[in-house]
């Protein structure tokens, strides 16, 4: 007897008849949640698949997937691996260009894209993807005069497919079957933060094995309820909103669109949540805006409650002893403010919250702690199918991100590398056999491009990417991820990029917080039209001054971290942006693109300059470029004369 | 684009409509047709009679003079109400939303006209009406996935942006159904992104339902671009009428626009 659970339409038998009438998925549709039950769902996929092989979809062949998660998408993939072929899920709001050569590099046939903004990139980038044979499109709106014969609408091809399954009732029986745990199940770009993506090929093996693991260390059960709303070309979604779903039955919930997120998680209150650190911080930004605006008394009760849950909540949530009074506070408290708070972001049900990607500060990490969310940090990357390090519950600490995953060894090289194996290790780059090799050595062991060590109590702390770990001129280390997550804890710095490699001293270009310095400059009758009016406000760059002084402050007690200390910077006119190519799609700074296109800036900061014109070219979300011009002023900071504490 | 299929017959014929308000006369024996199925703009400076004609064609106003022929019947003095009930529906150069209640409830009073059941039922509430007014819910849901205004469902319409409410505008008139949208100034005040989304959304509603559009709009850009057909108005009286390439190049359009020198 062949393993049942090697391969996901496997595991989707297997759930449609053990969860044949328990919801899968669903999706707020038409002011409603439209669900689908396992075995439902096990219906559409196999129509579709069925349309696919009508068309010609074969063993091999790959399918890209283009759009926000939609259930039809999420039923694309597992169609496309039923058939033996390899999904291959794309950032989607990707412009055509970026696409094209994700779409050219992985040689895909066929293209499942949500809409006729996805379609009319597919159309345009047509001529230069020549495997590309078929796209099938979900929402047919505002394609009726589309006479494209490779077009295909959703429910169309679900028709084909049902005359199809007719006419060959075991053919997609049989290539289920065919299936084995060690095929390749899909391609998950990298966001390609130094250069071009890289095309990360699994194994089934790969992403069920690690999804099983995982499920097994955070006793995940088929009750947990998810919403999906991370793009689906990011490892971290595939493995939550789909590997994991499959493994334990559990119910994935598919937002209206994208501006109704907030909305939706209130209404499914999902008991399992995953979103990287910026998601929380804006989160606790909003909170801190809206109770700016509350009355009075709430204010008062919000900060006295908060006070208490600060001192008892992570506490309690940690399994220590607090005394009967502050159980008795913490209890009133959440009847007053932290139930109906957590109402409010929607988090009521939560057991199990993830954060991962990036540093998480430590002050927002605390609050949702201390409000009795369970949010852990882990470490991880695509090439490891995500888990490499996670933090057991009762063990969490802001500042590490955990022991090493069920099944994951973890080591760091003499060179202060993190390096990991693990049953989740990738099969190779796609096309790329020189960087499978310098990544992956001959013990199966993978470099992770981190510097980071083991502290004490057995937890992994990762410091910065090992690449982007310099030195300045007299020699001492500069880490720039370190001095920039300090700086973006404040919830008026959004972005900041460190600067100081090669140099005398540590300089950095930060980007404002809209939402939060926006508010402030409301409330203190400080007109502006744009962020750039704003960002250029003589009292935002005080406010700055302020931050960093503080930063400066606190890095001259580290004796590894004195010499960091910020001399100048400058707040830049426009927001660090995904289609300028400044950040990934996943919002992590493109360094050498930043230093190239305000090298003019960089040199004013070492200059003396007081201030430095620039003009740069921007894309707008259609593809259209545009330039912004400024005159930037460059403003000098307070540092402090090093002034280390022992044992700190 | 299939244009001659798109088109079809004459919906709205206006036949020597004069209309004026003690001595002023706003409107001068003037004569058009909307044919079904097109995008037909009026046009003309301040003051021309541009909403005057659109108040003649939603039955607020009744010419002095003149006739209205409706899908090839001439329409008595109706009510506007009447007008509604036979698929006319319109939105306002000043929003006219109810501003504090939310955008559902603004697009479901749109489904007004459609409503059967009575009084009494309504009152009593289970039922019929509760039937209905899930099948009314349904159609306004469309309506609301069709603008992409989901996030905004449970707003009040007062908290929303300008653009928002003229989007919300459009899709009240959207819900009663028409036949015949009259949009009065749908642009007016908005930025250039708002006016291309609006565009959009025109072209949209006018494809995917097949909804005849008469449009008031000042921004001749947009005008040109979307309609089919432009009649010009000024001082009460037709200037020109035609395809905006005829329109464009009309001497006498160029004079009112553009003004004549007094020499």
């Amino acid at each position: 007897m062949a393993n049942q659970t090697d391969t996901f339409p496997k595991l989707l038998i297997k759930n449609a008849e053990r969860f044949k009438h328990k919801a899968a998925i669903r999706e707020k549709d038409f002011g409603i949640w439209q669900s689908w039950t396992w075995s439902q769902m096990r219906d559409e996929i196999f129509t579709l698949a069925n349309g696919m092989a009508a068309l010609g979809f074969k063993r091999g062949d790959k399918m890209a997937i283009v759009g926000r998660n939609r259930p039809r998408l999420y039923w694309g993939m597992c169609a496309a691996q039923c058939l033996g072929g390899i999904p291959v899920p794309v950032y989607q709001d990707s412009v055509a260009d970026e696409m094209q050569y994700v779409l050219e590099h992985s040689e895909v046939s066929f293209v499942l894209a949500e809409d006729q903004e996805q379609v009319d990139k597919m159309l345009e980038i047509h001529e230069s993807c020549p495997a590309m044979q078929h796209v099938i499109y979900d929402d047919p709106r505002g394609m009726r005069d589309y006479e494209e014969g490779h077009l295909h609408d959703f429910e169309k091809l679900q028709q084909l497919g049902r005359e199809f399954a007719k006419e060959n009732p075991d053919y997609l029986m049989q290539e289920i079957n065919k299936g084995k745990g060690e095929d390749i199940g899909i391609f998950l770009y990298t966001s390609g933060t130094t250069g071009k993506p890289k095309g990360v090929v699994m194994t089934n093996d790969n992403i069920i094995i690690t999804a099983q693991n995982s499920v097994k260390f955070d006793n995940l059960s088929k009750d947990e309820e998810i919403v999906s709303y991370l793009p689906m070309a990011w490892v971290g979604d595939h493995i939550f909103s789909y590997a994991q779903a499959y493994v334990t039955g559990f119910c994935v919930n598919c937002p209206e669109s994208e501006a109704t997120v907030a909305t939706d998680l209130r209404e499914i209150g999902p008991t399992y949540y995953f979103a990287p650190p910026r998601v929380f911080e804006g989160i606790l930004t909003t909170v801190t805006i809206r109770m700016l605006d509350a009355g009075k008394l709430k204010q008062k009760m919000f900060n006295y409650f908060m006070k208490v849950a600060k001192k008892t909540g992570v506490a309690m949530l940690d399994g220590k002893e607090v005394s009967g009074k502050e159980r008795f506070l913490y209890w009133l408290g959440n009847i007053l403010v932290y139930a109906p708070l957590k109402n409010t972001m929607g988090f009521s049900r939560i057991r199990l919250a993830y954060t991962a990607g990036e540093a998480i500060g430590p002050e927002i990490f605390d609050f949702f702690r201390s409000l009795g969310i369970n949010i852990k940090q882990l470490y991880g990357q695509t090439e490891a199918a995500v888990f490499i390090t996670m933090q057991p519950d009762g063990e969490i600490y802001a500042d590490t991100v955990g022991i090493p995953a069920p099944g994951v060894e973890v080591k760091v090289n003499d060179n202060g590398e993190v390096m990991y194996r693990s049953p989740g290790v990738f099969h190779s780059y796609y096309k790329n056999e020189a960087s499978t090799n310098e990544t992956k050595d001959e013990e199966g062991f993978v470099y992770t491009g981190d510097a980071g060590y083991f502290a004490d109590n057995g937890h992994l702390k990762i410091i910065d990417r090992a690449k982007d770990v310099g030195k300045f001129s007299d020699g001492s280390m500069f880490a720039p991820k370190y001095i920039e997550n300090k700086l973006k804890f404040f919830p008026h710095i959004k972005e900041v990029v460190a600067l100081g490699d090669g140099k005398d001293y540590c300089t950095a270009f930060i980007n404002i917080d809209l939402e939060a310095v926006g508010n402030w400059a409301e409330r203190n009758n400080v007109p502006y039209a744009s962020y750039q009016e704003l960002a250029g406000n003589e009292h935002v760059y005080q406010m700055m001054l302020e931050s960093i002084d503080e930063v400066n402050k606190d890095l001259s007690t580290d004796s590894l971290m004195s010499k960091s200390q910020i001399h100048r910077f400058l707040i830049l006119h426009k927001e660090l942006d995904p289609d300028d190519g400044e950040l990934t799609r996943t919002g992590k700074v493109r360094r050498r693109i930043v230093n190239e296109k305000y090298e003019v800036l960089i040199d004013a900061l070492y200059n003396g300059a007081k201030d430095c014109y620039i003009n740069t070219e921007v894309a707008f979300e259609d593809g259209r470029k545009g330039s912004i011009e400024a005159t930037l002023k460059i403003s000098d900071a307070k540092t402090f004369e090093p002034n280390v504490k022992e044992a700190s | 684009m299939s244009e001659a299929s798109r088109i079809g017959d004459t919906l709205l014929e206006v036949k020597n409509i004069s209309l004026s308000f003690g001595g002023v006369k706003a409107l001068t024996d003037i004569s058009f047709d909307i044919k079904e199925g097109e995008v037909r703009a009026i046009i003309g400076p301040n003051g021309a009679g541009k909403s005057s004609m659109l108040n003649v064609i939603s039955g607020f106003y009744h010419p002095q003079e003149g006739e209205v022929w409706f899908r090839g019947e001439k329409r008595g003095a109706l009510k506007p109400y009447q007008v509604a009930r036979q698929g006319v529906a319109r939105t306002f150069q000043n929003i006219a939303l109810f501003k504090g209640m939310s955008t559902l409830d603004n697009l479901m009073t749109g489904r007004i006209t459609q409503m059967k059941t009575n009084m009494f039922w309504q009152a009593i509430w289970k039922g019929p009406a509760e039937r209905e007014e899930i099948e009314h819910r349904e159609r306004v849901e469309h309506i609301i996935d069709f603008l992409g205004i989901q996030a905004i469902r449970k707003t009040p319409v007062g908290r929303l942006p300008y653009g928002m409410q003229k989007r919300v505008e459009l899709g009240r008139a959207l819900a009663a159904e028409a036949k015949l949208l009259l949009l009065d100034e749908p642009m007016a005040g908005m930025n250039m992104e708002e006016k291309e989304d609006m565009s959009r959304f025109i072209l949209d509603v006018n494809d995917e339902f097949g909804t005849t559009i008469t449009l008031i709009e000042h921004d001749i850009g947009v005008v040109m671009d979307l309609s089919d057909r432009v009649v010009v108005l000024d001082y009460g009286c037709k200037l020109a009428d035609g395809t905006p390439d005829i329109v464009r190049n009309d001497q006498a359009v160029i004079d009112a626009y553009l003004g004549v020198s007094h020499d």
